[in-house]
This record gives structure tokens, C-alpha cells and sequence, in this order.
């Protein structure tokens, strides 16, 4: 073999080296550059799962630490406990007194704001404040408005002649003011990225609407909604996740952060806090923590069927309901 | 955190996180133990008010070889959940941590993860009760106490002179008397003067008067719970409610509402542990006519007060246990006290001039010292309190609230209580 042929063959290889390392680079490192999400997901997110799971299997306690296997005594006993269900129905109430007003109210601001308002970023702006604002913040703006005796609502109703509203005695009274106090902090940030759902509508399906004759009431729900709806779904699924998951504000409803004495607004995170950290039994409060998840895993599958159905005919109703113009045939 | 955001957020998030569990996992650990420049290092971890600030450079001056870091937590919650936290973590704690009261009977049970502190130096040193609430069964010390909360009944001596009833703090406690009926009597007098002011501010609060004065109300010294058989009680429970549906104004402790209604004549007298003073004067602040009587009704009532402990995590014990020790001594003690109010639980110091002449200018200069002082003579009752103690008040405390707004009857909300308790297996 000559020097020159030898030469030759390293350079192939080389060639074809940097062609692999090349072929790699195309193949995996899109993989390496989202790698750190999902590192950092399985250490803070799967682990705890996990091990969740094999604390609810065990006597557990906050100081002591593992005690014998139980199965699933904890699970047993927790569906046993009347709080348990207790707390389901205060989270889903909660949950359905601010998921909803709360997606309709943001469209609107989200309509509103899509007109051209002069000072536009300042609107914008003012919208998102109170989602900069801590919950616990809020919870302490909002108790004042909600106190029994001396809350303002209290007085305001008291001097138009009113009875007071027991606001941290009675369910759905109480439901209500958390729902008030979740709506306060997420209406505003729901409304911008439906705000920028509807800018991404292109405008020249307005200009075709407007010159069909179609008024605003019409092109907002003929166009705009339906173009909207993947957002729709987006915004219903997360606040669905969120809302199942509330804590801050019925915590800091009451200066006890239990959920009332008999519960009132209680939700399962509030429950799973009293388990563990009051009566210490961690136990139980990992079975309660995997039963949540089990419940926000099954809506939020009820949510994707729902949501790949509607977005479906969405794009039919786009496609087969032309918009009727009125006066011109 | 609410919502499950988007997954920047969770990335964002996901990061604090876990430099944040770097951060508190590791690094206390490390800096508890270090030794500079040959000088050891000594963390104390306090909670609000401990009144220390000025001492512990005064303890450095007299042991040049130490140095004294001091972390505050901002409440006391805070304080506990990082205690338990750490203890349960194995590492992490401070040389010196200061814990309340109300949890000392869970950290009895793992009295073992705290450096037994009796020595014949500190012997006698606190009052009786105070030292035996702090021993766990095998006779080890476990903590030096710190300050007590003895209790006396504020008043609204104006409230008072509107009914028609003395308003002298001598005369007062008469009018009071030292038993819970006579209590009642009065309130009863105040209230047919037509006022339309409540007698006390919670059955929850009155309560915890009445508790305190029973040696096992809910546990046995062996810890098993007779909280839902004892007849004391359930006698307690219908003689609290039976005050509360006539004299009570119905508010929770420590609600808004509450907080508002000293600015609103929402109540005439309440109980009041020494550290409630200081509330009182925030809560009230413009509102003159507050008092202290030098009674209590049933004998007398210790409610809350802090201790020190030394965790078997430190590295210099010995030397974690010399500041203790020194911390908790009268004359620091008392020294504590004049800066915050901290009132001390050292025999000594409830004997010294400097606390029995101090006056307090908010209670129309009552001597809080001198009352203070007598009423912490008056505890005679150690109450037992067991692991599930708090658990148990509070369900307890949950009955009686349920019970004053009529969410359920008297017989309801036993019945709650009772499997309440049962929960807590």
C-alpha cells in the first residue's frame, strides 16, 4: 500500500467521521437542548410521584419517618373519612365558580381590548397587575371585604338595609369569595392570551365579514370564537389542572387555614395539608395527594375527548356556515 | 402555586426549586459547623420577639473564642415547619433552636434528637412547671425555658363604668371573682346593664382557660386519648357554651373580625396571657380604657411561653449548651424582657425589683410586673399534653366555633367531635 492511498483512506474516514458526527448532531441534539426540562422534570416531578406512592403504602410520619407496610389501609381509611368527600365537593364547587365566569369574563376583556383603545400597553398592563400581586396579598385585600361582622361588603349591604352574608359560616358563600379572590388573579392573565388569539385572526376575514355586512356581534361570534377555539381549549384544561389544585387562597381564607370548622371550604389540597403537616400522618396524605391526581388525571382525559371533538366540527362550522350577508343576496 | 403553569414556568419553577433544596438541604449544614480562624461558630434560631439582639454580642465579648449567628424566623409556624422539617431531614438545624410551647409534646417523643441539658448549675432555676413540661419520661431536660404566658383578665374599665360596674382593678377582681361561674355572674350583671356589648371574645378563647386548668383533659399520662369519654370534658364543653350563647361576641381568635372589633367595642374583658398585652395595645391602639385584673378565673392559667433546645445535630454541644444556658438565666432573662416584653419564667427573675416595678402605660399604668408575677404563682396544674394534644384542641375549638356561628347544635357537634377524634387514629 503507497503513502498516497493511505493518506486517501484517513481523509474518507475522516470525512465519514464528521458525517456521522454530523447524522448525530441532526438526530439527537434537538433531544439534548429540551433535556434539561425533563431532567429537572423527573427529579422534581416523577420522583416525588413515586416515592408519594410508596409513602401512601406505609405508616408514615412527618418526624418519625417510615413505619410498617400498610397496602392500602390509607386509602381505605381516607375514602372512609367524610372530609375526604367533603373536600371533593369544595374543590369541584370552587373550582366551577371561578373556571367559568372566569373564561367568559376574560373573552370579554380580551374582546375589548382587541378594539383600538387608545393607550393600549397601559390597558394591557392593568389587566395582568393582579396576577403580579402574591395570592396571600390578595387573601389579605380580600378578607377585609369579606369579614363576618366588619367586612365591607357587610356594612355596605347593612346600610342599604340588607342582612349580612356569613361569608366564612356558610358553603356557598364562602365558595363564592374564593372564587372571587381566583377570579381577581387569573381573569386578567386567561384575557391576554385570548387577546392574542384574536389578533392572530387575520384581518382580512373581518374586512370579507364587514363588507358582507355582518356586525360586530356577529363576526365576534361567527369569527372570532371559532377561530378561537384551540385557545379555548387550552385556557379550559389549564385552569382546569390549576382549579382542582387551589391552595393559597382558601388557606389564607381563615386565620386557622383548615377550611372552616366544619369544613366549609375545604379543598383536597387543604385536606392533604391538614393530614400531613397537622396530624402529621404522611401516610394518608400521600394516598389523598395520588387519589387528586387520579381525579386530575381522569378530567383532564375527559377534557381532551371533549375538546378533539369540538375542535373537529370547529373547523367544519368555518368551512360550511358562510356568513349570511344581510341585505345583499 | 395554583395552576399548573405553562412549562417555562415549570422549567422557571423546577429550577428554584431545586437550588432552593440545594440551598436549604446542604448549606445550613455546612455553616453551623464551621470553625474560623479557630473560633467556633454557634447558630441560634429564634422566632418573633425574643428580645436576644443586643446579647449576643455580649456574649461574644465574654467568650472571644465564640461566635454567635442568630437567624429569625418571622413567626412561629415558620420556625416549626422548618424544626420538623430538618429534624425529620436528619441535618440542617441550628446549634440552639428555639421551639414554643405548644410544640414541645411532639418533640418530646423524639426527645432523642435533643442534647439532655440538666445540670446541677441550671437546677431550680425555672419555675416548677416550667422545667417539668420540658422532661421527658426518662428525666432528661430537653429545653430551657425561657418566658410563660401567665394569665390575668384585661378589661374595658370604660365599658365597665357605662354598666354601672367598678372599674378599679382591685375592685375588678373581686367583681370577678376566682371561679368560672363567678366569671360568668359578672358578665351576666354586665350584660342586663344594657350595654349590648359581649361579655368575652370567644368561647374558643375561653376555653383554652378552661383546659389548661385540668391535669389530663384529653390523654392519659401513658397517652392513651380519653378525650371523647373524660365527663370533665364534656361538662366543660356545655358550661363553655352555655356562657358563650349569652356572653360571648362570637368571634374566633385571631380572625379579622376579631382584629377589627378592638376598634369597635366588640368585647368588655378577655383572658390574657402576659404576650397578649402587647396585641391588645396593637389591635386597640387609640382606644383608652384598657385594664388588667389580678385574677383568674378557677385558680390560675399558664398559656403559651418558649423554650431553647440544643439538637443532637450540633457539632459543638457542649459549647451550644453553655449559651443556652446562659440565654436562659434571670439576668439575661430580665434583660429580654425590658426590651420586649418576654415575660421571664426564671424564679429569680420574678423576684427581682427591675420586673416587679415595671408599669405599663396602655393598661392605665397597671403593674404588670407585680400582677404578671402573682398570676404565674397561681399555676398550679401542669396539663399533660400529649402527641395528639393539638390535634384533639383543635378539633375541640373546631366544635365550639360550629356550635357559635349554628352550623350545627351543641349535640351535632359533639358527635363531630367525637369522630374527629376517632380520625386521628
Amino acid at each position: 500500500m503507497t503513502a498516497a492511498t493511505e493518506v486517501d483512506a484517513r481523509a474518507i474516514r475522516r470525512i465519514a467521521f464528521n458525517h456521522r458526527l454530523s447524522h448525530w448532531d441532526v438526530k439527537l441534539s434537538p433531544y439534548l437542548y429540551i433535556s434539561p426540562f425533563f431532567i429537572v422534570f423527573a427529579l422534581i416531578g416523577l420522583f416525588p410521584l413515586g416515592y408519594t406512592a410508596w409513602v401512601s403504602l406505609h405508616d408514615w410520619n412527618l418526624i418519625g419517618g417510615q413505619g410498617d407496610f400498610v397496602g392500602l389501609e390509607n386509602f381505605q381509611t381516607v375514602l372512609a373519612q367524610p372530609y375526604f368527600w367533603i373536600s371533593l365537593r369544595n374543590t369541584f364547587s370552587i373550582f366551577l365558580l371561578s373556571a367559568v365566569p372566569q373564561v367568559i369574563a376574560a373573552i370579554a376583556i380580551a374582546a375589548v381590548l382587541d378594539f383600538n383603545l387608545r393607550g393600549k400597553t397601559f390597558w394591557r398592563m392593568g389587566v395582568l397587575l393582579p396576577y403580579v400581586v402574591a395570592p396571600v396579598a390578595v387573601a389579605l385585600i380580600f378578607n377585609d371585604l369579606f369579614g363576618d361582622k366588619y367586612g365591607v361588603i357587610n356594612q355596605l349591604l347593612n346600610t342599604v338595609g340588607l342582612e349580612s352574608i356569613r361569608w366564612h359560616v356558610d358553603v356557598i358563600p364562602s365558595h363564592f369569595a374564593i372564587a372571587t379572590m381566583v377570579n381577581f388573579r387569573w381573569t386578567g392573565y386567561n384575557a391576554l392570551i385570548f387577546l392574542a388569539a384574536m389578533q392572530a385572526v387575520p384581518r382580512d376575514y373581518y374586512e370579507a365579514a364587514i363588507i358582507d355586512g355582518a356586525g360586530r356581534w356577529r363576526t365576534f361570534w361567527s369569527l372570532t370564537v371559532p377561530l378561537m377555539r384551540p385557545t379555548i381549549i387550552f385556557v379550559i384544561i389549564t385552569s382546569t389542572i390549576g382549579g382542582l389544585q387551589i391552595f393559597d387562597e382558601p388557606r389564607m381564607f381563615d386565620q386557622y387555614g383548615q377550611g372552616g370548622a366544619s369544613r366549609q371550604w375545604q379543598t383536597l389540597t387543604l385536606y392533604i395539608y391538614e393530614l400531613g403537616w397537622n396530624q402529621r400522618n404522611f401516610g394518608r396524605a400521600s394516598a389523598v395527594s395520588w387519589l387528586l391526581f387520579l381525579i386530575i388525571i381522569l378530567i383532564a382525559a375527559l377534557n381532551f375527548y371533549i375538546s378533539r371533538k369540538i375542535s373537529a366540527t370547529s373547523d367544519k362550522a368555518i368551512k360550511v356556515r358562510p356568513i349570511k350577508a344581510r341585505g345583499i343576496s | 402555586m395554583k395552576r399548573f403553569p405553562r412549562p417555562t414556568i415549570v422549567a422557571a419553577v423546577a429550577g428554584a426549586a431545586a437550588f432552593a433544596l440545594l440551598a436549604s438541604g446542604c448549606a445550613p449544614a455546612g455553616d453551623s459547623s464551621e470553625s474560623e480562624g479557630g473560633k467556633i461558630k454557634l447558630t441560634v434560631a429564634t422566632f418573633n420577639e425574643f428580645g436576644y439582639e443586643g446579647l449576643f454580642e455580649k456574649y461574644m465579648e465574654e467568650n472571644p473564642d465564640i461566635t454567635v449567628v442568630a437567624k429569625k424566623a418571622a413567626t412561629s409556624n415558620e420556625a416549626r415547619d422548618n424544626l420538623t422539617t430538618r429534624l425529620a431531614a436528619g441535618s440542617g438545624l441550628s446549634d440552639v433552636e428555639a421551639i414554643e410551647v405548644d410544640w414541645l409534646p411532639e418533640l418530646l417523643q423524639y426527645s432523642d434528637q435533643f442534647v439532655d441539658l440538666s445540670s446541677d448549675d441550671v437546677e431550680g432555676r425555672w419555675l416548677e412547671w416550667k422545667e417539668e413540661a420540658a422532661t421527658d419520661a426518662d428525666g432528661n431536660l430537653i429545653a430551657y425555658g425561657t418566658d410563660i404566658g401567665p394569665e390575668g383578665v384585661c378589661y374595658r374599665s370604660d365599658l365597665f363604668a357605662a354598666a354601672g360596674l367598678p372599674t378599679d382593678r382591685a375592685e375588678v377582681a373581686t367583681l370577678l371573682g376566682d371561679s368560672w361561674d363567678s366569671y360568668y355572674a359578672a358578665g351576666t350583671k354586665f350584660a342586663a346593664a344594657g350595654t349590648n356589648v359581649p361579655w368575652f371574645d370567644s368561647a374558643g378563647a375561653t376555653w383554652q382557660g378552661v383546659i389548661n386548668q385540668f391535669d389530663n383533659a384529653y390523654e392519659e399520662n401513658d397517652g392513651t386519648v380519653i378525650a371523647t369519654e373524660n365527663p370533665d370534658v364534656k361538662a366543660a364543653y356545655n358550661s363553655v357554651l352555655d356562657a358563650s350563647s349569652t356572653l360571648s361576641a362570637h368571634l374566633q381568635q385571631w380572625s379579622d373580625d376579631w382584629t377589627a372589633s378592638f376598634q369597635n367595642d366588640g368585647f368588655a374583658t378577655m383572658l390574657c396571657p402576659g404576650w397578649m398585652l402587647g396585641i391588645i395595645e396593637g389591635n386597640a391602639a387609640g382606644v383608652t380604657g384598657w385594664d388588667i385584673a389580678d385574677t383568674f378565673p378557677g385558680g390560675g392559667g399558664n398559656w403559651g411561653g418558649s423554650y431553647l433546645t440544643v439538637p443532637t445535630q450540633s457539632e459543638h454541644p457542649e459549647e451550644a449548651k453553655a449559651l443556652a444556658a446562659w440565654l436562659t438565666a434571670p439576668e439575661q432573662q430580665l434583660s429580654a424582657f425590658a426590651s420586649k416584653g418576654t415575660f421571664p419564667s426564671q424564679v429569680d427573675a420574678l423576684e427581682s425589683p427591675e420586673l416587679l416595678d415595671s408599669t405599663n402605660e396602655f393598661f392605665n399604668n397597671a403593674p404588670v410586673g407585680q400582677i404578671l408575677a402573682t398570676r404565674a404563682a397561681a399555676v398550679d396544674v401542669t396539663p399533660f399534653k400529649g402527641v395528639k394534644y393539638f390535634p384533639i384542641n383543635d378539633a375541640m375549638q373546631q366544635a365550639l366555633t360550629r356550635v357559635e356561628d349554628a352550623t350545627m347544635t351543641r349535640e351535632q357537634s359533639w358527635e363531630q367531635f367525637v369522630t374527629d377524634v376517632k380520625a386521628l387514629g
